[in-house]
């Protein structure tokens, strides 16, 4: 059995931004587009080596998803950058109209994404945009986990044709996650094979899940980890093998309950296989100003929480 | 094509108002008044300006390209299409019904020709033509891309971001023109929401504005011929436009009351019998 670990941490926007730059040497028709927070979102060196291909649109995201749209008409492929917040409910209509039903090529890169970019509080700390991404029709949302895993979607993504929304975080975490594989979207990964509770688990919430199962190892528990970092197309195959197994479930994202991975999951089992799940989620609330670990732990998104949420739904089996 | 005389493609023009008309008459649903007012700038267009390929090719390397912002209007932009060959006229008749490829407002999804990117929800056009006009520019492409708005749609602030980072970037090979009709579907523009000084506006935003009478055959040609020598300079352009909706039916002329609804048997008959059959009915 693979052990996870790590020996450094770094943020998962660093993972886009790396993949970004390799893309740029890579792919000459990539092209990105930032609504005035480069640093932010680690474009720097894409913007530095192919000047001519990084398009600052200013403090104007409606204008830039609409630029995105129509740059595709051309072959050109766009990586559109801002916070999430920004990047979904601020311009849902654009994306909608523009890009979605529009089906064009833009890839929606998302950074400080959840309550865990921390002290700049709820106005930006977006806990909705997984399930307003997923509930439109055309597109594909991947909310990976780890800067290994965020790099490696972001060269997938160039390669897929189609709009993308692309979630990533602010703060530094554990990178654990193999690099000898390649991405390859809607395709869930196990990580720790399990027979008493499937964790599903999504984002920074996977190395959380990790932990979780190293508790519940302890008690004797044995818990199967699957890191879902494509939430739509959902890898339905991997989560009813899974269930079929272990009886119960346990689902974990850093966004609300209302219509994330949780709720994905859910009507997977409701149509095939109705076992006991439990959410690991933020409950309906908007979040607060704090650091990244007070605000998992005061909304419930820590190992504990899944530990402990892995036990009711073992109950309940 | 671009040999058409000016009385030429009046002729045309007043086809394109007879197919406007049957079309939101059969479905008792759509939107004639602009599609009037802009009828002789989108015949203009299509039959004279644009270098354009009716093998329709999503990518439009080459070729000009027309997005058309204030989607509604797509009885116009549809009888067009089809009349330039883009798709047969025949199916004009589809319009607004079930399984239809020319949903009420344009739509990729079904593959129609001649149509680029969805609209209906105001406002995205120029940020898509733009985003166009740019991968022209990345792509050492010399034609250019065109943009139709309405005037109630400059109301929506996406339209302000455009058109400052067309300044800014210097979008030269964009000529996008604001149908002024000075009508909006609560009114007169002055009553809902007046837009002031435009031409001030968009010089002060720093693009190059020219004027025209959008209903004269003639002068929409010759602006928009105007408007072509104008690019490249290190401005984009606005071709501030001003028309009449419903013109060529005189009980349809300069009032919002068309805006969406469509005539009865009675008031199709009165406004067909003003325009001429000059290409046969669909």
């Amino acid at each position: 059995m693979t052990k996870y670990t790590f020996t450094e941490k770094k943020d998962t926007r660093s993972g886009f931004g790396d993949g970004l730059t390799e893309l740029g040497k890579s792919n000459k028709d990539v092209v990105a587009l930032c609504a005035d927070l480069t640093g932010s979102l680690k474009m720097g060196d894409f913007k530095k080596e192919n000047p001519e291909r990084f398009f600052q649109t200013g403090i104007s995201e409606a204008n830039m998803i609409g630029m995105a749209a129509g740059m595709t008409i051309g072959g050109k492929i766009p990586f559109t950058g801002t916070f999430a917040n920004f990047s979904t409910s601020r311009v849902y209509d654009q994306i909608r109209q523009s890009i979605a039903y529009s089906e064009k090529n833009v890839k929606i890169c998302a950074s400080h994404a959840g309550v865990t970019l921390g002290e700049d509080g709820a106005t930006h700390q977006v806990l909705e945009d997984i399930g307003m991404m997923k509930m439109l029709p055309n597109m594909t949302v991947i909310n990976p986990c780890d800067y290994n895993q965020t790099k490696a979607a972001t060269l997938a993504i160039a390669d897929f044709e189609g709009p993308v929304y692309l979630r990533f975080g602010r703060p530094k975490v554990p990178v654990f996650m193999p690099t000898d594989k390649p991405f390859k979207i809607g395709e869930a990964i196990y990580l720790v094979e399990g027979s008493d509770v499937s964790i599903f688990a999504t984002g920074h919430l996977v190395w959380e899940a990790i932990l979780a199962e190293e508790i519940l190892a302890k008690k004797g528990i044995k818990a199967e980890i699957i890191n879902i970092h494509t939430i739509k197309p959902l890898d339905v195959k991997a989560v009813l093998k899974s269930v079929k197994k272990t009886g119960c479930v346990v689902t974990a994202e850093e966004h609300q309950r209302n219509g994330g991975l949780g709720d994905s999951i859910a009507q997977v089992l409701m149509q095939n296989n109705p076992v006991p799940l439990e959410y690991v989620a933020v409950n309906d609330q908007f979040g607060e100003s704090g650091t990244p670990e007070q605000l998992m732990k005061k909304y419930g998104l820590s190992a504990s929480d899944i530990v402990n949420a892995a036990l009711k739904a073992i109950k309940r089996k | 094509m671009t040999k058409k005389t000016t009385e030429e493609l009046s002729k045309i023009a007043s086809q394109v108002r007879r197919d406007i008309l049957r079309m939101v008459h059969a479905q008792n649903s759509g939107h004639p008044g602009a599609s009037l007012g802009c009828t002789d700038f989108m015949v203009a267009l299509y039959f004279k300006i644009l270098t354009k390929n009716t093998a329709f090719n999503m990518d439009g390397k080459g070729e000009d390209l027309f997005f058309l912002s204030n989607g509604h209007i797509s009885p116009v932009f549809y009888s067009v299409l089809a009349r330039s060959g883009y798709f047969d006229t025949k199916e004009l008749s589809t319009f607004r019904q079930i399984n239809s490829r020319l949903q009420g407002h344009p739509a990729t999804e079904e593959g129609l020709e001649g149509i680029r990117i969805a609209s209906g929800s105001l406002g995205q056009g120029l940020s898509v033509g733009l985003g166009a006009a740019q991968t022209k520019k990345l792509n050492n492409d010399a034609s250019l891309v065109y943009v139709l708005m309405g005037d109630g749609e400059l109301n929506e602030g996406q339209i302000w971001e455009a058109a400052l980072y067309g300044a800014h970037k210097k979008i030269d090979n964009i000529i996008a023109t604001v149908d002024y009709n000075r009508q909006q579907i609560d009114g007169p523009i002055e009553e809902v929401m007046s837009l002031g000084d435009l031409k001030a506006k968009w010089e002060a935003f720093g693009w190059q504005v020219i004027e025209t009478d959008g209903n004269d055959m003639n002068t929409v040609v010759q602006s928009l011929e105007r408007a072509k020598t104008m690019t490249g300079k290190g401005k984009p352009i606005l071709n501030l436009m001003k028309t009449e909706m419903g013109y060529g039916v005189d009980f349809m002329v300069g009032t919002h009351k068309w805006h969406g609804v469509a005539p009865n048997d009675e008031q199709l008959a009165n406004a067909l019998s003003q325009l001429e059959e000059t290409l046969g009915d669909y």
